[in-house]
């Protein structure tokens, strides 16, 4: 009775379209949230025998080294169809290693080593740049990716 | 608290003065200054941006000052002292009170403005508003630097004070017969982002602070080569600036739910779920921090609980939008411009709110990461919904101010150009960072796709900016000949129901 009047008080409407709406939002929000849990969880797991490349950031290039020692700068040749993992830091400041066609994002941050995988699947040469603003240059940190076939 | 205009007094009686209604004007004066200076920064980012190579700006490094200055000023000396404005022309008069609770505390807390803004502008630093160490403090030139640290200090005292004005003059001020229950969804909407200014503030005092010790090599905290970690300040950083976030949107959702009744000539379709939501969400506001940092390396873990963090908040902000969409059903809505203002704010709001759902998603967020779509994404928060809540509110509370009408032709105009302008520059800013051009960089390579967008951009942010211009005319015109209104009802919705600002609060 006292519920009823407060009711009518407030506007005299129920509020079920609200509850109803509300509910889709949680529902909707629990359907993203466990997509890229599981999605980042696959993402995330890198393969087993993946080539190791170190990464390093400075202002303003990036040097790259493989696992057999040989360096490059600005410049990165991988094979197709391998696996690589990268081993991300800075020397400077912080940076932000990016090949965008291949979603592969890691910020460079002096004192760490951050790492991030991927696999190339087609010949051909991509853009590497800086993601993360690190001063004057920031802008043209950039370098080239040129995925070759096999050697062997 | 109407026709303050149409009584002339000095100039310095105004400036002295520690009545609400006065230091509600010196605000709203400043802050709106300050929306035109910032918003000249923004055209010339876009200017430069419109085609590849150097075009205006001769160099990156004043470049990088700009975006830099722009963001700082537009956040922090347009959208804050805005709401400040607001809540000091309206929060004494519905809680019923003659003034804010410490009126002196009040002035002072204006008067740092200025030269907070004064030492950002002189400064002109390059560190983008976000100030990452170690760039700022081995890399960035002083004394611009160390300038922005002392600007953003003082404005950050302001707040505080503010804050606790607003809160003391709410909770204790307001009338005895009035419980906490009948304040008005303005009044709630900045009780709620106060509570969060106390909270979130210090944290990042505490980061500048540290920050400067550290540029003068007192200190490592942040500085690797001393021991110490960039990313501690990113969570300090962000402790603050991300429910910041809602202290910037919460008073621009109460301004909407100010006019968004009254224009639909119906009561607020839910007052409860509406306090319900800014209280959830200056709660939640606190759980998504570290959603900012996926890519600073953090593990799985970290990511999920932020990103879990992150997600809770958009159901409150889903009902804010359906209490708005409910109050117009049925409503006999009159669109004059502040409900236009209003009305395409929300829509703004929805798409930002969807856009940033994707960003919250982990793999997602590691193509949008610090790419344009970021820049798109918050930038739909801050212009489409915050700054069209503020310039829709501002339309509705001239002739209060004034005394006087604005153009509403004008007006209307205002709105269609901002509204097209503003759909074009950030949707398009979207589609840009999916293709990866990444955000502060002053030159990119001539990628035809990256230049016809970035075209797209510029062209609509000349359009805001045109329009900007006809908003600064239309105000300055209306307020000194524009037609007397009967303060009563100056929209002419009818109904003595739809304005509770029938009380003065006479100088004291």
């Amino acid at each position: 009775m006292k519920k009823k009047e407060y009711g009518r008080k407030m506007g005299g409407h129920s509020n079920w379209p609200e509850w109803i709406y509300v509910g889709i939002v949680i529902a909707l929000m629990l359907w993203v949230g466990a997509e890229a849990w599981n999605v980042e969880r696959l993402v995330e797991h890198v393969p087993e025998g993946a080539e190791v490349i170190k990464v390093t950031g400075q202002q303003w290039f990036w040097t790259f080294e493989h696992e057999d020692g040989t360096k490059e700068i600005g410049e990165l040749h991988v094979e197709k169809g391998k696996a690589y993992k990268f081993e991300i830091t800075a020397k400077d400041v912080n940076h932000s290693f990016n090949i965008h066609d291949y979603v592969v994002l890691m910020d460079a941050i002096p004192g760490r080593v951050n790492t991030v995988w991927f696999a190339p699947t087609d010949v051909g040469e991509h853009d590497i740049q800086c993601r993360e603003y690190c001063g004057l240059i920031h802008y043209n940190m950039r370098g080239t990716l040129y995925v070759e076939e096999p050697s062997s | 608290m109407v026709l303050e205009l149409q009584k002339p007094r000095p100039i310095w009686q105004i400036m002295f003065s520690t009545h609400h209604t006065d230091v509600g004007l010196l605000y709203l004066i400043t802050s709106m200054s300050f929306l035109f200076m910032g918003g000249a920064l923004a055209l010339a980012i876009r200017a430069e941006l419109f085609l590849p190579g150097a075009q205006i700006i001769g160099d990156a490094m004043t470049f990088n000052r700009i975006f830099t200055v722009h963001g700082t000023t537009l956040i922090f000396l347009f959208i804050i002292p805005f709401a400040s404005a607001v809540g000091n022309y309206f929060v004494p008069i519905m809680v019923r009170y003659k003034d804010m609770a410490y009126p002196k505390l009040n002035a002072i807390a204006f008067w740092m403005i200025p030269p907070a803004g004064a030492l950002i502008w002189l400064g002109f630093a390059d560190f983008t508003w976000y100030a990452t160490p170690p760039y700022s403090i081995i890399s960035a030139p002083g004394p611009a630097a160390d300038m922005w640290i002392f600007g953003l200090k003082i404005l950050g005292i302001s707040s505080v004070l503010g804050a606790i004005n607003f809160v003391v003059t709410i909770l204790k001020c307001k009338h005895p017969d009035m419980s906490i229950g009948q304040v008005p969804l303005l009044a709630w909407s900045f009780l709620s982002s106060s509570l969060i200014i106390l909270v979130a503030i210090p944290t990042f005092a505490a980061a500048l602070l540290m920050l400067l010790t550290d540029r003068l090599g007192v200190t490592g905290f942040f500085n690797p080569a001393m021991g110490g970690d960039p990313i501690a300040y990113a969570h300090l950083f962000w402790f603050t600036f991300h429910p910041e976030v809602y202290v910037l949107v919460i008073p621009a959702i109460g301004m909407m739910y100010e006019i968004i009744p009254r224009f639909s000539r119906r009561p607020i379709f839910s007052y409860n779920s509406g306090v319900f939501a800014f209280v959830l969400l200056s709660i939640v506001g606190f759980s998504s921090w570290a959603h900012h940092m996926y890519a600073t390396g953090m593990s799985f873990t970290e990511k999920t609980v932020f990103m879990v963090g992150t997600l809770a908040a958009v159901p409150a902000s889903a009902m804010h939008v359906f209490n708005f969409i409910a109050t117009m059903w049925n409503g006999r809505i009159r669109f004059a411009t502040p409900m236009m203002w209003a009305v395409g704010g929300i829509a703004l709001f929805f798409s930002a709110g969807a856009g940033g759902v994707a960003n919250a998603a982990m793999p997602l967020d590691f193509t949008t990461h610090d790419t344009y779509w970021v820049v798109g994404h918050f930038h739909l928060f801050v212009m489409g919904t915050i700054a069209f809540g503020s310039i829709g509110y501002f339309y509705y509370m001239f002739p209060y101010v004034t005394g006087r009408m604005y153009n509403e032709t004008m007006g209307k105009v205002h709105f269609v150009m901002s509204f097209i302008g503003t759909i074009l520059v950030f949707f398009t800013q979207h589609v840009l960072g999916l293709y990866g051009m990444p955000r502060r960089i002053f030159d990119y390579p001539p990628i035809p796709e990256w230049i016809a967008m970035n075209q797209i951009v510029t062209v609509g942010a000349m359009i805001i900016g045109v329009s900007m211009a006809i908003f600064l005319g239309n105000m300055i015109y209306s307020s000194a000949k524009g037609k007397p209104v009967d303060a009563h009802d100056p929209f002419e919705l009818g109904g003595k129901y739809y304005y509770p600002f029938e009380q003065k609060n006479p100088h004291h």
